[in-house]
């Protein structure tokens, strides 16, 4: 595969010709921060924490690194004033459900958020997406989906694959990060499955 | 029908269509749109039929219910052939007189024409009438003089003949190059022009390919398309098939809401016409070109008009946009090159091909050729379709062709181009009306959508309206719309509600250039225009909100408050009987006064009270004057004291 050349940061990189602005700045060692980015997903663009600055032909335009793939001769900023302004918001927004998330909070810290600038509404979920297209894109099993549309938009499981195959799956709790998923799935499976060792088991 | 397998077949078919006609038998148009339709056009058809039964003319007389001719505030509407004589507001009851009258005696029926409110004069003809007369109307104007149903009334009128001249006598990039030179920009909000999209498409190597109509039409107050699809559905069908043939796609798609009932039905069963025609199917008209078309019914959700989304629908996902930095034109539905455009787009390719890019350039300004329809609503005197050329000035649709402000109010702004649009001032009524001029104000064309209002509109009111609007139509993939809508929202309802604070203002600009900077698709990029646009002509009204806590144009209902002036206040009971929270005390001589703790600003009292007392008015800012002592309310009437 042919490459790229581009420069990201001041730095002069090499690129695969297919890859995404964010691998080819990971590839150089330079960290663009990420909520719903996952290197198995298809990129979903949905957190927008990781928009870049681009230049071609002396114009500058904003675009998602996780989307956009490299161009020669690209001028890529992943840190400026503009920038650090919409993560900063972008992340005093998502506390406004997520109040106790170490992962944003350590994002926090780099880009000045206040966690209490917007009224909470604790939902604990930030619909990234992760769980979802995890379990429908790696495991294959959509036992976990949203629901319902816009700021009225959940997660849930669909109880009849769950009981099937998330007890020895598993594998979306650890992307949780806001570790909500945990909390719901454990709820789910005590109203869908209950285990019947505090006799809750209903009667046959 | 059989199929015709040529121009030639086609064109005879249509002089045995014409043959066929007397033009100089009376016809009876009826409007079925969706507007007449609702009045009760589908009635006032069948008494006129009825009616020509009865007096035993059907042989002689043609009625029919057609597509609308857009004047939708005087419905329904009556056009009689080959008169053109137009009566409005038309009635069952009204039938008899109209066939003895108009169809048996020539004469003209002169309660049913149009009467200027001002100065009493009245118009028999359509194109006498004020609202018609600066219109030029193109695609709207066949409307009226077809039945949406019948396809061969398409044909008489030269339906098809384009797709014909197309197939024909044109290759595939003359068709492309026609509609280029037409500089064509997409009607469906964006602007873009259609011709460099048609080619990119044509352009682009894979070997399927398609074409849209987007006919998602969800902006409140907007009818267009609407009116377009279900009054000539063939119209749009005819655009679509020689977009197909332009770029080379053999299938074509016509996603509509369904929430659009009539236009769904009426597109389907010319879709079945055309194929039984022969104008969709293989080898169409004989040239060897091969297309069919689809119709899929969106299930509810606005952002469905933006074309990734729209395309994501149409996949069979979830109607969300996705990130994308190719256009579709060139990865675009299934990841094929896709032309989509609007329904009137589509509507107006069978006129750039029949008269030519020329014809079409001699409508317009500089930077948007042709004409537009707007629907024109809210606090205007003429209700309705208008379809105007660009460059018309605001003043000119809103006061000429609408009529101007209805009830002696004052006009304050005009809100154009759908939730994600902006309100243009009354110093900016001469603007000429063109997809650049619009964004400059800080609006934009929309999809044409036109909401006029008056003083008594509150400027924070309609901003947190559209934001609101917008909020629940999120889709909610990307954060800085769906999570920063829902606080502009917040902030907004907080501000008409009278818990508005310093601060406010900047964190609303903040989260609108994130809005704008950072949301993944056209929704979220324009969502903060109603609050923007609102700022910038009326930061007063902000400004009063929060610190004042003043509601300039008496109508937040938190900031308000209802008073009876005791020395206009006669007793006459009427409010003190229909106030719904029995919050007005007083008696048959006593002065009536509002318990300020009862009342929750309803305003029934205020509309109730008769105008020439008018003793009824709103307070916004400053305290209600106290009530007068009881022994002071008492009214002694003269003819009593005798």
């Amino acid at each position: 595969m042919s490459k790229v050349q581009l420069t990201i940061d001041g730095k002069e990189i090499q690129a695969e010709e297919a890859m995404t602005l964010l691998e080819a700045a990971q590839s150089a060692g330079i960290s663009i921060p990420t909520l719903c980015h996952h290197e198995k997903l298809i990129p979903y663009g949905g957190c927008r924490l990781c928009m870049v600055e681009i230049e071609v032909r002396g114009w500058s335009r904003l675009v998602v690194s996780c989307v956009y793939t490299v161009e020669k001769d690209l001028i890529v900023t992943t840190r400026s004033e503009k920038l650090d302004r919409i993560r900063k918001n972008l992340l005093e927004l998502l506390f406004a459900h997520a109040p106790v998330s170490p992962q944003l909070e350590e994002m926090a810290r780099e880009y000045g958020a206040d966690k209490n600038r917007f009224e909470q509404d604790a939902s604990f979920c930030i619909h990234c997406g992760l769980c979802v297209r995890y379990c429908a894109e790696v495991v294959g099993k959509h036992a976990v989906g949203f629901i319902d549309r816009g700021i009225r938009k959940e997660i849930s499981f669909v109880p009849e694959i769950a009981a099937q195959e998330c007890n020895d799956c598993k594998e979306c709790f650890p992307l949780c990060p806001t570790s909500y998923l945990q909390a719901a799935f454990v709820l789910t499976e005590a109203l869908v499955f209950p285990r019947g060792s505090s006799g809750s088991a209903p009667q046959k | 029908m059989a199929l015709l397998h040529s121009p030639e077949e086609l064109e005879r078919f249509r002089r045995d269509l014409c043959d066929k006609k007397d033009p100089d038998m009376p016809r009876i148009s009826v409007c079925a749109g969706a507007g007449c339709l609702a009045y009760g056009a589908a009635e006032l058809i069948e008494s006129f039929k009825a009616e020509v039964e009865k007096q035993g003319l059907a042989a002689k007389v043609d009625t029919k219910g057609t597509g609308c001719p857009g004047f939708c505030e005087r419905g329904p509407v009556v056009v009689i052939y080959p008169e053109e004589i137009c009566y409005l507001g038309v009635g069952p009851k009204d039938v008899p007189e109209i066939i003895e009258q108009t169809i048996k005696g020539k004469k003209v029926v002169e309660r049913l024409v149009y009467t200027d409110p001002n100065t009493g004069e009245k118009a028999s003809r359509e194109s006498e009438i004020p609202f018609y007369k600066l219109q030029t109307r193109t695609i709207l104007s066949n409307n009226i003089k077809i039945d949406s149903k019948s396809i061969d009334d398409y044909l008489s009128i030269g339906g098809y003949s384009a797709l014909a001249k197309a197939l024909s006598w044109m290759t595939a990039e003359e068709v492309v190059d026609e509609v280029k030179k037409s500089n064509i920009r997409g009607r469906g909000g964006g602007g873009f022009p259609a011709g460099r999209k048609w080619e990119g498409s044509r352009d682009a190597p894979e070997k399927i390919k398609y074409v849209i109509v987007n006919a998602d039409e969800g902006d409140p107050g907007a009818f267009m398309d609407r009116a377009l699809l279900e009054g000539n559905p063939h119209s749009v069908l005819e655009g679509l098939i020689i977009g197909g043939y332009a770029i080379g796609a053999r299938e074509g798609y016509v996603y509509v809401r369904q929430e659009y009932p009539l236009a769904v039905k009426n597109i389907k069963l010319a879709i079945k016409q055309a194929e039984e025609y022969g104008f969709l199917g293989e080898n169409i008209l004989g040239s060897g070109f091969d297309f069919t078309v689809k119709v899929h019914q969106g299930a509810g959700a606005f952002v469905c008009g933006e074309s990734t989304a729209l395309m994501t629908a149409l996949e069979g996902r979830a109607g969300e946009p996705r990130p994308k930095y190719v256009r579709s034109n060139v990865k675009g539905l299934w990841n094929r090159p896709t032309v989509l455009n609007n329904v009137e787009t589509w509507a107006n390719v069978p006129f750039i091909i029949n008269n030519g890019a020329d014809w079409f350039t001699q409508f317009g300004t500089e930077g948007s050729k042709g004409t537009k329809i707007f629907s024109l609503v809210g606090k205007i005197t003429n209700t309705g379709l208008v379809e105007v050329p660009m460059g018309i000035t605001l003043r000119e649709i809103i006061y000429e062709i609408g009529g101007g402000i209805p009830g002696g109010k004052k006009f304050k702004a005009v809100q154009t181009g759908g939730p994600s649009g902006g309100c243009i001032p009354e110093e900016l009524l001469d603007l000429q009306v063109d997809f650049d001029a619009l964004t400059e104000a800080g609006s934009m064309m929309g999809s044409g959508g036109m909401i006029v209002m008056d003083e008594d509109t509150c400027m924070v009111d309609v901003a947190r309206y559209f934001i609101r609007f917008l909020t629940d139509e999120s889709c909610g993939k990307c954060v800085p719309c769906r999570e920063g809508l829902r606080q502009m929202d917040k902030i907004l309802t907080n501000i008409t509600e009278g818990r508005g604070k310093e601060g406010d203002i900047e964190t609303l600009e903040e989260l609108s250039e994130l809005a704008i900077d950072a949301s993944l698709c056209a929704l979220g990029k324009s969502a903060p225009n109603p609050f923007l646009s609102t700022l910038r002509y009326f930061r007063d009204e902000y400004e009063a909100h929060i610190k004042d806590k003043r509601c300039p144009a008496l109508s937040c209902k938190p900031l308000i408050s209802h008073y009876i002036d005791p020395s206009k206040c006669v007793a006459c009971m009427i409010c003190l009987r229909k106030c719904p929270s029995q919050g007005i005390t007083g008696g048959k001589n006593l002065i009536h006064v509002i318990d300020q703790d009862k009342c929750n600003n309803c305003g029934t009292c205020l509309e109730v009270c008769p105008p020439k007392f008018g003793a009824v008015r709103k307070f916004s800012g400053e305290p209600v004057p106290a009530a007068l002592p009881e022994d002071q309310r008492k009214i002694v009437r003269k003819s009593k004291s005798k």
